[in-house]
């Protein structure tokens, strides 16, 4: 293994700067930053916080690529500040910008309300027919491992907005739903729990739906969590097309089992142990 | 309390057409883009030059004005546009109906997406165009 050097380099940091309160428009403010080796863009702001200028701002929250706060725009391409390392993206300059497609309320604060709009209009929780089954349930739903696993990997979406930054529909057309959301209605529509597709396929299928995608496959290859929204989304315009010619092959939905401690034990099985508490 | 701006950042036509660091899906987006709106121009002004001849004028005829090596040349572009859309128009097609983007899969570091799954056609339709590319302009040059 290489051995680790801990000898510091100075990279140049080009940030966005924009307050809203007196500047027109956002311009670059240099920094240089002592950069050792695995250090993470967000580390290197907080270094410039600490040191050089008290007044930036950005968003985070996990360090550590779990709460999807921090996507940034780094040397023109979307990130996690908190998962990208310095040295694998720069040898003298980066650029940190806000996400783009997205307002900027401050600094690299981007306004990703636009985002969380469109993804609760696709309803991201299962629908069910019969609504009193949810509100009131006696049991649950089984499923298996090969019904979860044509889902599953959307469900590791973050909602950073990496991947509404990347993609060039978006940036035209700000009434597209964008992968995000359209990721999640693919990730309900394949659950066999959810009866939601039809309802979804009201509002996916529209002109701002997913046919505005053209493949372009930015939003993969932006996407920190490896979710690959283009995937997601051919695989929603195929069950599309496949619904709008009646062709669809019906997909057997989840069976409900009895409520909890009405199931038949399996034999040779101990018994639970004592509870401790309470 | 003074006013709150905001900053709409949206990239606009050039982050449709540029932003520079991008992948090989995104380039053949942009030319299949660019050769589909060529080639309805193309069509347009066939249908222009063509029905000038209801008032007698066939610029075509002979060793007429269409026959230029600029505008040979120019045909030769169109097919090649023509060429190259037909040719990623299939993949598309084939990739926007679910085919070939695989199936879900747990994403594991190095994450490996559907656009790995459809390289190959993308390399086999490039090479498809290329092929015609070179038929078609060896064509052209017997002529
Ligand atoms: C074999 C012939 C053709 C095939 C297989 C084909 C295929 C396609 C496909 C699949 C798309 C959608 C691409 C996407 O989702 O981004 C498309 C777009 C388009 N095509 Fe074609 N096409 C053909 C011929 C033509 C012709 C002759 C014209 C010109 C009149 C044309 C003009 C366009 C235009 C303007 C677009 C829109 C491009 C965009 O919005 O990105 N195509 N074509
Ligand atoms: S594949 Fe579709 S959603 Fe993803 S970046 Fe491209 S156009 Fe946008
Ligand atoms: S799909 Fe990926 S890039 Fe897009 S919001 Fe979710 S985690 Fe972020
Ligand atoms: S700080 Fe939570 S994802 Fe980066």
């Amino acid at each position: 293994m290489p051995g680790i050097s801990n000898a510091a380099r100075l990279i140049t940091f080009h940030v966005t700067r924009y307050n809203p309160e007196t500047d027109g428009a956002p311009y670059l403010k240099t920094y240089a930053v002592p950069v050792r080796e695995g250090m993470t863009v967000l580390e290197g702001l907080h270094y410039i916080k600490d040191n050089l200028d008290s007044t930036l701002a950005w968003r985070y929250s996990c360090r550590m690529g779990i709460c999807g706060s921090c996507g940034m725009f780094l040397n023109g391409r979307p990130g996690l500040a908190c998962n990208t390392q310095i040295l694998h993206i720069a040898d003298a300059n980066l650029t940190v910008a806000p996400l783009p497609n997205f307002e900027i309320i401050r600094d690299l604060v981007p306004d990703l309300w636009t985002m969380f709009d469109k993804h609760r209009s696709i309803k991201p929780y299962i629908l069910r027919i019969n609504e009193a089954e949810i509100n009131d349930p006696a049991g649950e739903f089984y499923q298996s491992p090969q019904q979860l696993e044509s889902y599953l990997q959307f469900t590791y979406c973050i909602k950073c907005g990496c991947c509404m930054a990347a993609c060039p529909t978006l940036a035209t057309d700000a009434r597209y739903l964008g992968p995000m959301p359209l990721t999640a209605a693919q990730r309900y529509n394949a659950d066999t729990r959810d009866e939601g597709r039809r309802e979804r396929n009201a509002l996916t299928g529209t002109s701002t739906g997913v046919f505005r995608c053209h493949y372009a496959g930015e939003c993969s290859r932006a996407c920190p969590k490896g979710v690959d929204p283009a995937r997601a989304l051919q695989l929603l315009k195929r069950r599309l097309v496949l619904d709008y010619l009646h062709l669809a092959r019906r997909i057997k939905r989840c069976e409900k089992l009895h409520g909890p401690g009405q199931g038949k034990l399996l034999p040779d099985i101990a018994a639970a142990p004592k509870g401790t508490v309470g | 309390m003074s006013q709150i701006n905001r900053y709409d950042n949206r990239l606009g036509i050039w982050g449709w057409l540029g932003g520079g660091r991008w992948g090989a899906e995104r380039y053949a987006y942009i030319l299949h883009r660019i050769t589909g709106l060529g080639i309805l121009f193309y069509f347009l002004l066939h249908i222009v030059v063509t029905s000038l001849r209801a008032k007698g004028i066939y610029l075509w005829a002979g060793h007429g004005f269409l026959h230029q090596p600029i505008f040979e040349f120019a045909e030769y572009v169109v097919f090649a546009a023509f060429a190259y859309h037909a040719c990623n128009g299939i993949r598309l097609v084939l990739v926007e109906l679910g085919f070939a983007v695989g199936k879900p899969i747990e994403p594991v570091y190095p994450y490996k997406t559907s656009l790995n799954v459809q390289r190959p056609l993308l390399v086999c339709m490039m090479i498809l165009t290329a092929v015609f590319l070179a038929i078609g302009g060896y064509a052209a040059l017997i002529e």
